[in-house]
């Protein structure tokens, strides 16, 4: 087994009266890519921005190369926010920037190239994806999953260890969310990052994952390859990779 | 019960301001902090100074120019006709300690205030905040500080460049269309009116500036719900903006010395 890269331990976090996260344990090692499924508003968005501290935990901690970022003052955040890139859901782009400017961004800020680098780094990163010729175009003229692949096209482009994804396939089309998965599996060949998948699309999951982990009621209850997975004795997670509305969990 | 109606509206008031000072200390404290966001400062120099000179250009002209009706039929009614050119130095003090602040700050407050929440909060609803973080660049830093630059200088600009406009409509109304004597009129002004009372003028506009754009942008930041959220947020943004001005705006004024002289 590789070495642990980011290691969660005992993180709570409550919104209000709401209780989130009510003790999540996960160690997650280099080179893997780990996908958390569990359902809807079960609080996998509020963990990955746990992880590239966007949120602090109320109690718990979170390692990253055993650095406790909990303790990190903002600055020392913003410093660590290298190691990682991360595509949000809807891919959030910046709408006043270039697909170009948008891809520049986090090198800007991240890395001390050249403006001449920059932009081949730019044209390398799109053509990764799979664009050619959209650099000049605003955010609002591409279609959903052209969005998603230069959100991904900038988390990529500085060469982060980590990549965080927050439901990469949701809302696409089946033929453009298997290219998405694709891309995972390329990037994770290609530049041997760690990755932390957040989704409900159990197609996506199982030919993407090295691990699976579960998220439910606040806790991670089950971790394990797709294959122990899918053997799992555990009623909450059979239901959930069967989608079957009826079972254990009521709450829907 | 209306007691407890009554804490909890205190109590939400009192956390909402403490909201407004924290993001204002840290929008302070980022200021001086590398990298300084110069793209952003001068676009928003731009959108709120440029862009708003035509309706500060408009507001000014027609507020000085009903100014000055008034005082003129003020002098003309209750102390007589001829007595009019009196009313210089009232219209010119009144203009640029008073109203023109106020009506800077109302407009900018409409056009600006409102814009920054509508924009942040829409980029806070799209996880833009959050993808900013994650990018390496610091949103108090990035968004914030070139707001709250902007409005700091642009708003005393636009009060001074409105206080010229208003002056003008006020002297354009009693000398050029009821044939007030020029001579008296300018004489009386000079006289009476000193450049103090512009000061106060813009030391108001400077704290209007602060207000317009601290809060515009806490609302922004805290936006969440959706596009009614960020409909909400907007027209927070310009209700608790424009009443703050008001009410500091009396307080200045019984604050800050009537002369200098």
């Amino acid at each position: 087994m590789n070495k642990i890269k980011i290691q969660l331990s005992d993180v709570h976090k409550s919104f209000g009266q709401k209780q989130v996260l009510r003790g999540v344990d996960l160690d997650i090692y280099e080179n893997e890519t780990i996908v958390i499924i569990g359902q809807s508003g079960s609080g996998k968005s509020v963990l990955l921005k746990h992880i590239i501290g966007i949120m602090k935990p109320d109690r718990g901690h979170i390692y990253v190369d055993g650095q406790d970022i909990t303790q990190l003052s903002e600055e020392e955040l913003m410093k660590l926010s290298r190691k990682f890139g991360m595509l949000f859901q809807g891919a959030a782009l910046f709408d006043s920037l270039t697909v170009a400017e948008n891809v520049a961004f986090g090198l800007r800020r991240h890395t001390n190239l050249s403006e001449e680098e920059i932009q081949q780094v730019v044209k390398a990163s799109l053509e990764r994806v799979g664009l050619r010729g959209v650099e000049n175009l605003l955010p609002y003229e591409l279609s959903g999953g052209m969005k998603k692949r230069v959100g991904l096209a900038r988390a990529i482009a500085y060469n982060p260890e980590i990549i965080l994804y927050d439901e990469p396939t949701t809302g696409l089309d089946p033929i453009r969310a298997d290219a998405i998965n694709e891309l995972i599996l390329q990037l994770k060949k290609d530049l041997c990052v760690t990755s932390v998948v957040i989704t409900h699309d159990m197609n996506s999951t199982y030919k993407i994952a090295d691990r699976i982990a579960m998220l439910y009621d606040g806790r991670i209850i089950e971790v394990g390859t797709p294959e122990e997975i899918r053997n799992s004795s555990n009623p909450v997670v059979q239901q959930f990779i069967n989608g079957r509305a009826t079972g254990p969990i009521e709450e829907w | 019960m209306t007691r407890q109606v009554l804490g909890a509206v205190f109590e939400n008031f009192f956390f909402e301001l403490g909201q407004v000072f924290e993001l204002g200390w840290q929008a302070f404290k980022s200021i001086f902090k590398k990298p300084f966001e110069k793209a952003n400062f001068l676009q928003q120099l731009e959108e709120v100074g440029v862009n708003s000179l035509l309706v500060v250009s408009l507001t000014a002209a027609f507020g000085g120019l009903v100014f000055g009706l008034q005082t003129y039929l003020a002098f003309h009614r209750y102390i007589g006709p001829g007595s009019e050119s009196q009313g210089g130095p009232i219209i010119a003090v009144g203009l640029c300690r008073e109203l023109v602040p106020i009506l800077v700050g109302l407009m900018v407050a409409g056009r600006v205030g409102s814009a920054m929440a509508a924009e942040i909060g829409t980029m806070k609803i799209t996880e833009q905040i959050d993808a900013l973080f994650s990018l390496g660049a610091h949103p108090v830093r990035y968004l914030v500080v070139p707001r709250v630059l902007a409005s700091l200088i642009m708003v005393p600009i636009l009060t001074l460049y409105g206080d010229v406009i208003a002056i003008f409509g006020g002297f354009a109304y009693n000398v050029l269309l009821m044939k007030v004597n020029k001579t008296l009129y300018v004489q009386n002004t000079l006289k009476y009116f000193e450049i103090w009372d512009v000061s106060v003028g813009l030391i108001k506009a400077l704290i209007f500036g602060l207000v317009i754009a601290v809060v515009g942008c806490w609302q922004g930041m805290t936006a969440e719900g959706g596009a009614e959220g960020v409909g909400r947020a907007t027209t927070k943004s310009v209700v608790v903006a424009s009443i703050a001005i008001l009410i500091l705006n009396f307080f200045l004024s019984k604050v800050l010395p009537s002369t200098l002289r």
